[in-house]
């Protein structure tokens, strides 16, 4: 096809397209997890370049929410303390226009549906796409939910990310992965976000049912501690890992000022496992 | 206010496949906000659900124990001095208390509790858990699993563990764990949110008996359906009692469920005018308040779409109320459906209302009604003067307030045991 018959439906989304490079390169997808504002900010601003800095392909970054209910208690926790420094997704998404030009991997934002839709779903997709934004994870938005607000998402050029759980029934699988965009995200264990000390070996089973329904890429989340574990997933023929608690645990433990630095060299050795 | 002023609700709006249709909703509101992990579990109790409506050894089973346990069916009981109280020179209304106090364990709850108890035998779970507000729920969760040997953890709001002390003791000689809940606000909000993750985490082996109408499909409309024999033996006995259909339903909302439990079977009798009576706590203009469908913005809260109270961008706010169980920021979906459409008018009155209008009915009628229930009986103040002589009234006694004797002691100043 040449580029001229390529319209912008049918051209892949940065997030695809990474995914594409990735795997011409036989390389997993790295996906650190942080929410945004906590501690504040400015350091959040700071971490996301480090990360991407320290080998991370795309960011997945959290509006805080009052009610998280598919968190554990460290990303809540932190949620908690973003909100008590004022954090608002306004403010989100003005760092991230802030960051234009020098943050150049996809960013996904994860945020609850009720965030999303007091906005205005249509209005959140347009102000998201306007600071950069790539894609968006709900956790609270399943499939049927999500039909209804795909295409609108897409029409602003994000990517709507939807989740499969280990609970998720095989053709349920499939109409997931199928309403999918940019890549499926498999929760990876039955339960809440956070660090597990071994994830289930039934997620193996899963990660390949999903790519063999689908060509979209798989990436595996919830319960992802440290390197050993991106290392699994990689051995499970995952396309990208992320890694949410475990990184906010080290910003929350540091200063402010070090958060950076911090984040960086634990992203190092995750992407050393992931290579 | 909300600001849109409702229409004349059709008979398609009012019709059961309509609340909720087939996808969950209740017009714009209800839907299943959850995280997948959920989402088989949710299908398979509305699966169990259907079958077990259409299955007589169901039913039997369910009406053998709501009359030979829980003590069904309670009276319609006419309240002839609250009447008195409430009669102008030209006559007034009559007022009805449909005695759900009298149940076992002194609420409506324990009807959705032992429904939903004996679904989780049927579907093979054995492990329970609940929130729980006020402690009614919680308590007739409790008493169902040890009814029927099932491991029951209520997780309950730190906060509310302290104006509620005797039904956690009662949960706990019942047999069941009450997990302490610490985080938000540590009331029925932030309860309900760790039953949703104790749920996702545990959902292979675990049924949740949630107790509102609230949360996602098909919870709004099984709770309801549990709840519903409240309305269907009070129609019966209005009929018996005054050979016609009441005027006006009155019940207490916080998620909603004893008040939908009344509606339910009278939502098509569009003459029979129903109202809702939220808390005000402090006043709604304090904003110290959990006048959810008074004051609310259309929001998602634990699974479902309905009214909610929030700020600018969309974080759930504090709810504020004496009562505990309607100590709630959300309302079940098809109560800001039924407000919508213009079928149900709904009200406030703040904490220092229904603390009169529990010492009234107290000193009336020998009756001392649950805190959320003095919030029903608080409306009657504005209510009956605009009535017309011969209107007759039912009013949800959908609690005791045995449980809240000493938090009422310690608003009115009065030392117990002095």
């Amino acid at each position: 096809m040449t580029p001229s018959a390529v319209s912008a439906a049918d051209s892949p989304s940065p997030i695809a397209a990474r995914f594409a490079g990735l795997q011409e390169q036989g390389r997993m997808a790295l996906m650190p997890f942080l929410m945004a504002g906590d501690p504040d900010l400015s350091t959040t601003s700071d971490v996301l370049l480090s990360l991407q800095e320290n080998g991370a392909d795309m960011v997945e970054l959290g509006i805080p929410y009052s009610d998280p209910l598919a968190d554990g208690p460290v990303i809540q926790a932190s949620a908690y303390r973003a909100l008590s420094a004022g954090t608002t997704p306004g403010r989100v998404l003005e760092m991230l226009s802030g960051l234009k030009g020098k943050l150049t991997i996809p960013v996904i934002l994860f945020t609850y549906s009720n965030p999303l839709l007091n906005r205005g779903a249509e209005e959140f997709f347009a102000d998201a796409a306007a600071a950069g934004v790539c894609g968006l994870v709900v956790p609270d938005l399943p499939l049927e939910e999500a039909e209804r607000l795909s295409p609108s998402a897409q029409a602003h050029g994000l990517d709507l990310v939807l989740l499969v759980a280990p609970t998720t029934p095989a053709d349920r699988m499939q109409r997931i992965a199928s309403a999918s965009r940019g890549f499926t995200y498999l929760v990876s264990v039955t339960g809440v976000t956070g660090e597990r000390v071994s994830l289930e070996n039934r997620v193996s089973s899963l990660v390949a049912d999903l790519k063999g329904c689908c060509p979209i890429p798989v990436a595996v989340g919830f319960g992802i501690s440290g390197p050993d574990q991106v290392k699994q997933v990689k051995s499970w023929g995952a396309d990208g890992a992320i890694v949410g608690s475990a990184l906010v645990k080290r910003i929350a433990a540091t200063e402010p000022i070090s958060a950076a630095a911090q984040a960086g060299e634990f992203c190092r050795q995750l992407r050393q496992a992931a290579d | 206010m909300t600001s849109t002023l409702p229409s004349q609700p059709t008979d398609a709006d009012l019709a059961v496949n309509a609340r909720p249709s087939d996808r969950g909703r209740f017009g714009r509101y209800g839907g299943q906000y959850v995280p997948e992990t959920l989402m088989p579990a949710l299908a398979e109790l509305e699966l169990a659900a259907a079958k077990a409506w259409k299955d007589p050894a169901f039913t039997a089973e369910l009406n053998r124990l709501l009359r030979s346990y829980v003590g069904r069916e309670t009276p319609l009981y006419e309240a002839e001095r609250l009447t008195a109280h409430y009669r102008r020179a030209d006559g007034g209304p009559r007022i009805w208390l449909k005695r759900e106090d009298l149940n076992h364990t002194g609420a409506h709850k324990i009807n959705n509790a032992l429904g939903q108890a004996l679904l989780a035998l049927r579907m093979g779970k054995k492990r329970i858990i609940a929130e729980t507000g006020a402690g009614q729920h919680g308590v007739a969760t409790a008493t169902v699993c040890a009814r029927f040997g099932l491991d029951c953890v209520v997780y309950m709001g730190a906060e509310d563990m302290r104006r509620q002390a005797l039904n956690v003791f009662r949960m706990r000689l019942l047999g069941a764990t009450v997990q302490p809940v610490t985080a938000g606000t540590a009331t029925l909000k932030d309860a309900t949110s760790e039953a949703i993750r104790d749920w996702v985490t545990n959902v292979e082996t675990t049924h949740y008996i949630l107790g509102s109408v609230a949360g996602p499909h098909p919870y709004p409309m099984l709770v309801r359906d549990f709840h519903a024999v409240i309305g269907e033996e009070a129609k019966r006995q209005c009929q018996d009692s005054f050979g016609r259909l009441p005027d006006v339903l009155v019940a207490c909302v916080g998620g909603g469920s004893n008040a939908m439990g009344l509606f339910h079977p009278f939502v098509q009798d569009k003459g029979v005018r129903l109202i809702g009576v939220e808390a005000a706590g402090d006043g709604v203009e304090t904003g110290r308040h959990a006048a959810t469908i008074t004051e609310g913005r259309v929001g998602v809260l634990h699974g479902a779409m309905s009214l909610l109270l929030q700020d600018g961008d969309g974080q759930v706010q504090e709810a504020h109320s004496i009562s505990a169980g309607l100590d709630y920021p959300g309302v079940g979906p098809e109560h800001s459906y039924l407000r919508e459409i213009g079928r149900a008018e709904y009200g406030a009155v703040t904490d220092a209302q229904a603390l009169t209008a529990l010492q009234l009915v107290s000193q009336l009628e020998g009756i001392i009604p649950a805190l959320e229930t003095a919030h029903a009986f608080a409306w009657l103040e504005q209510l009956c003067p605009t009535l017309s002589d011969g209107t007759e009234v039912v009013l949800n006694c959908s609690g005791r307030g045995d449980k809240d004797v000493n938090a009422v002691a310690e608003r009115l100043g009065n030392e117990l045991g002095a």
